[in-house]
This record gives structure tokens, C-alpha cells and sequence, in this order.
């Protein structure tokens, strides 16, 4: 059954209002999704009715409120297709959860002269913490290049991924929209004998996320880019490979016992989570799963492909030449992320002639500024796509280019 | 709720779609400096000649925003051949007219008198912005101002390495 935009977007009490006299028209949730009303519920009902602090208390709003923080726990885990619930940690972010890695695994498995494997289109986030190692360890970082069309260049993957101990990428590139083939990347870098690490933010809120088939070691994602709240993210790693790691951050929650001379660790997952958890946030999460749930993952990605067909055809015909898409031209094997350069307007001036009639996209470099490097540019507007966005909205983008054009030219 | 036309008024436009003193010097005698806006990657490359305490001449280069473009035109226009003072305080009023939003949120007071909404809380005595004033609706635009300054930083930059070179013997 085809999702129903019209009944989806009155989930979204942000959408209902307006932006300078017009209809808000929210183009940017690859950088951060709106939140419908059942999120917005679950965290208010926690705090008006059973909240307190988790793993402590023995009275029953505390043994209510860590009920709920684990049972949306039990539900990433389910989401996620994750072996067991031992396996998800809450992070901050897809960021924290990466430094998590590069802290934890990275420093004690990576040594002067050890290789690491990144592509050019990854975000900040999973390009700092390795940078950091090189500069802290002398690792060696190596990159997978991109193509013209946004494609990953795998032709030298056997070659590049010799020697190498973790390979790092993103499943869907946050300013290409390129969906990158992680498992057959994955199936190369576990015969050289390296780990895998996944950058899923982008991919998350759009896809059925099953990590066994990805094949991957490592897997990240964040909650608010997929209609929950900030402040809390996921890493997901295999059991075994979670257990063999040192902790993170230290604090409370994480141990099991400390005197005076030393600690021991808690068992997982809350050997990797320190301090009091972000409780509501966790609680946000579990409803939005619920809700994306509920509309059908396979419909959210099918309304995507579809939608993200319209823009680009649509964008083309009425603009032509004025108008360049950067990434992979098919929309089934890319996600609702449009990142364009039109005419030579700056991004900056796109942004603020498009808000002046209520369409909100980013402009900027997107936190990937190696990849506006191989681009050849200093930023790029994006248009970003979600399951509460319709033709109307990409209409409205669309004719506010023309604005933009009349001003500026 | 400010419109599009408090932040791209005409002369504005004039100044992105006309830059003034585009270009390069040779280096040295002039120093280039840079500037970039982490924010969105925009950059400014000032060449600058400074000599007997006076901005000879001066050109931009660089790639950024209408705001940061036509800020940098406008202020090559304004600073050009007066003294290192001079422009020194030009870059003083120009950020002065810049920082009325911070003033506001610090609960900075412009004395009850004078500037109004929209208007310079500390004008800068004896320099006429002319132009510049154009450039006044950015601060209602907050995001905007980073562009707006971006140039003027990197001349203020630019003017205390010309300094320095000129006060190192060689």
C-alpha cells in the first residue's frame, strides 16, 4: 500500500503553519527530521508520569522508567536485525558513536604504520577520529576516490584494502545521496582481513536495516534524522568484538565495582555507557520506530524512490542547464539527498530567497568538505527528501529557483 | 518580520554582480592574506600594498555569498588609499554596525537616545560609512553577518601583517 503523504504530514505538528505568510515546506531532513506528534507524546508521557532515573532506583516509577529505557533498546535491536540487545549501545550521536570506536578499538588495535581505509565522500564525523589516530599513532589513512557521477571507485579496492584493519564508509552519502555497495565492500575487506565500520545515518530513516546482510562490524545511526529526538544514537557491534574492547568514557552505569585501587567494567551494553542515559530521548526513539513501523519501512523507501524521481525530472525539465545535480542520476540507487549548484548563485543566497517562501534547504558543505574539494565547489544547496514530503514541496522548490533567478541575474 | 529587500537592497546587488578591485597584486610588496568561513566554506583572498602608512591599493579574490562578495567590493571601495588609521576605523564603525544584534542580546542599552531599531548603537565618530550603511540589514539576518565581516577580519589581518613587515628591518 502506497503511503499516504496528506495523513502523514498531520502527524507533524511543525508542519502545520506558516513560514513568512506561506506553507512551511521542510527540504532538510537529511540534516535533521521533524518529529510527529506520537514522538513528541511518548517523551511527554514519560516525564508526567514514570520518570526517573534508570538502573538505580527500586521504587516503581524507577523500575517503570528503566523498563522503558530498555525496552527501546529491545527495539533498536529489533529495527536493526541485531543478534541480541547485549549488541546496542546508546550514544549521543552516530559522531559519538564512531569516536567510541576510534577510541576504544582504534586505540587499542591500531599502532604506527596500521592502515585505515575511508572513502572521499565520507562526513566529518567519520573522518576526524581517524585523523586524530594518524596524528596521535602515525596510522595511515587511504581513500576510496569518487566518480563523476558520485560512485564510489572500487576498481582498486583489493589492492587498497591489503593490509589494512578497519574499513570505514558511509551506506549513503549525506551530500550525493549515493548508496554505497557496503557489503560487497564488506565481503572484500573480511578476505584482507579487515573490520567494517558503517556510517548508517543517512540510511536508517529510509531503509530496512538488516547489519547481518550488510555484513558489516561496526554500524552507526542517530534519532533524529529518523523523526526522533537529539541526543541519542546507536553503535552496533558484534558481541564478540564489543567484549575484546576496553571502555570508552568512565563513570557511573559502566561498572560493576570500584574501590579505591581500580574498577571492573558492567557487562554490555552499559559497560559503554557512562553517566545517567538520555532516558525521554531513548523512549522518543522506541515511538518513532513504532511509527516508522507503523507507515511500513519498505513504503518510506518506495515513496522516497519515487519522490526523488519527480525532483530530479521535474527540476531538469523546468530549469535545463541552469540547474546541476550532483550524485548518481538513477533514483533507485540513491537517497532523497539533492545536493545542486543553480546557475551561479551562491548556496547562501539560494537558501535565503527560498526561505522567503517557506522552503527550508541547507546550504554549505554539508560537514564533507574533502568531497566539495573533489567536487569542485565551496558549498552546495540541498533539497532533502522524507516520508512527509510531496510533489507540492518539490513544486514550491522549484519555482522559488525562479525567484531566485529574477533576483540575482 | 525583516523581507528579502532589508538584506539585498540594489547597491548591494550592484557591488555582487560588479565587484570592485577584483584581482591580484604581486606579493611582495604586498601581503595576501585569507580568510575562510568554517560555516559554509566560503573564502576571501586580500592582496594589499600598504606603504608610508597608506593602503595604496588593495584586491580581492576568493569565491563566497552576495553578502560576502559585494562586502568585500564595498569595503575595497572604502578603504583604498587612506591611511592605515583611517581604515582601521572604518573597520571599527563598519563591525560596530555589524554587532547591533550581540548588543542587544548582551542587554546593552544605546542610552535610550539616538540610534533607533535598526541603527548603529555605537557609531564610530568621524567615519562615513556611505554605502556600507546598505549592508545594515544583515544584522537582522544573523546567520548572515559572519558573511558580511568576513572580509573585513581577514583586512584587519591583512593591515597587521603589512605592519609588522614594514616595521621588521630588512
Amino acid at each position: 500500500m502506497a503511503l499516504d503523504v496528506e495523513l502523514v504530514k498531520k502527524d507533524f505538528p511543525i508542519l502545520d503553519q506558516l513560514v513568512h505568510g506561506h506553507r512551511i515546506v521542510y527540504l532538510d531532513s537529511a540534516s535533521s527530521s521533524q518529529k510527529p506528534a506520537a514522538v513528541l507524546d511518548a517523551m511527554q508521557q514519560l516525564y508526567e508520569t514514570t520518570y526517573a532515573n534508570v538502573h538505580r532506583g527500586v521504587y516503581s516509577i524507577a523500575e517503570e522508567s528503566t523498563r522503558l529505557y530498555e525496552e527501546a533498546r529491545t527495539k533498536v535491536a529489533a529495527f536493526l536485525g541485531a543478534a541480541s540487545t547485549r549488541e546496542v549501545i546508546f550514544t549521543k550521536n552516530v559522531t559519538e558513536a564512531i569516536n567510541l570506536v576510534a577510541y576504544s578499538w582504534g586505540r587499542s588495535n591500531l599502532g604506527p604504520g596500521d592502515a585505515v581505509l575511508l572513502t572521499e565522500m565520507e562526513h566529518h564525523a567519520n573522518l576526524v577520529p581517524w585523523l586524530q589516530l594518524k596524528a596521535e599513532r602515525g596510522i595511515e589513512l587511504r581513500y576510496l576516490g569518487v566518480d563523476g557521477d558520485g560512485q564510489l571507485i572500487l576498481d582498486d579496492l583489493e589492492q587498497l584494502v591489503a593490509g589494512v584493519k578497519l574499513v570505514g564508509l558511509t551506506l549513503v552519502s549525506n551530500v550525493l545521496g549515493t548508496l554505497n555497495p557496503v557489503a560487497e565492500v564488506a565481503r572484500v575487506a573480511h578476505a584482507a582481513g579487515a573490520l567494517v565500520l558503517v556510517d548508517g545515518a543517512q540510511y536508517t530513516p529510509h531503509f530496512t536495516t538488516r547489519v547481518a546482510e550488510l555484513g558489516c562490524d561496526f554500524y552507526g545511526f542517530t534519532a533524529h534524522k529518523m523523526l526522533g529526538p537529539t541526543g541519542i544514537g546507536c553503535l552496533w557491534a558484534r558481541e564478540s568484538l564489543l567484549e575484546a574492547m576496553p571502555i570508552f568514557l568512565g563513570g557511573g552505569e559502566m561498572i560493576r565495582d570500584v574501590r579505591l585501587d581500580g574498577f571492573t567494567a558492567n557487562e554490555l551494553p552499559w559497560k559503554f555507557e557512562a553517566g545517567t542515559p538520555p532516558i525521554a530521548e531513548a523512549v522518543g526513539l522506541g515511538a518513532a520506530i513504532d511509527y516508522l513501523l507503523a507507515v511500513g519501512m519498505a513504503d518510506v523507501r518506495a515513496h522516497e524512490i519515487e519522490l526523488t524521481r519527480y525532483a530530479m525530472e521535474s527540476l531538469h525539465e523546468r530549469h535545463g542547464d541552469d540547474i546541476r545535480i550532483f550524485g548518481p542520476p538513477d533514483a533507485e540507487k540513491r537517497g532523497g539527498v539533492l545536493s545542486f549548484a543553480y546557475k551561479d548563485i551562491h548556496p547562501h543566497d539560494i537558501s535565503q530567497v527560498l526561505d522567503e517562501v517557506g522552503v527550508c534547504v541547507r546550504a554549505g558543505h554539508h560537514c564533507a568538505k574533502p568531497l566539495m574539494r573533489r567536487l569542485g565547489v565551496g558549498a552546495t544547496a540541498r533539497a532533502s527528501l522524507y516520508l512527509y514530503n510531496d510533489e507540492a514541496d518539490v513544486d514550491a522548490l522549484s519555482s522559488a529557483l525562479t525567484s531566485a533567478d529574477r533576483l540575482f541575474s | 518580520m525583516p523581507g528579502l529587500e532589508d538584506l539585498y537592497r540594489e547597491i548591494i546587488l550592484d557591488h555582487y554582480r560588479n565587484p570592485r578591485n577584483r584581482g591580484e597584486l604581486p606579493t611582495p610588496p604586498a601581503v595576501r592574506v585569507e580568510g575562510f568561513n568554517p560555516l559554509c566554506g566560503d573564502e576571501i583572498v586580500v592582496f594589499l600594498d600598504v606603504a608610508d602608512d597608506r593602503v595604496q591599493d588593495l584586491r580581492i579574490g576568493g569565491q563566497g555569498c552576495s553578502i560576502s562578495q559585494s562586502s568585500a567590493s564595498m569595503m575595497s571601495a572604502a578603504v583604498k588609499g587612506k591611511t592605515v588609521a583611517e581604515a582601521r576605523a572604518t573597520i571599527r564603525a563598519f563591525k560596530s554596525l555589524m554587532s547591533i544584534h550581540e548588543q542587544r542580546l548582551d542587554g546593552a542599552d544605546d542610552d535610550g537616545a539616538g540610534a533607533g531599531a535598526g541603527g548603529p548603537s555605537v557609531p564610530e565618530p568621524e567615519v562615513k560609512l556611505g554605502d556600507l550603511e546598505a549592508l545594515q540589514g544583515v544584522v537582522r539576518f544573523p546567520v548572515r553577518i559572519k558573511c558580511a565581516t568576513l572580509s573585513w577580519n581577514t583586512l584587519a589581518q591583512g593591515l597587521d601583517e603589512a605592519q609588522e613587515t614594514s616595521a621588521t628591518p630588512s
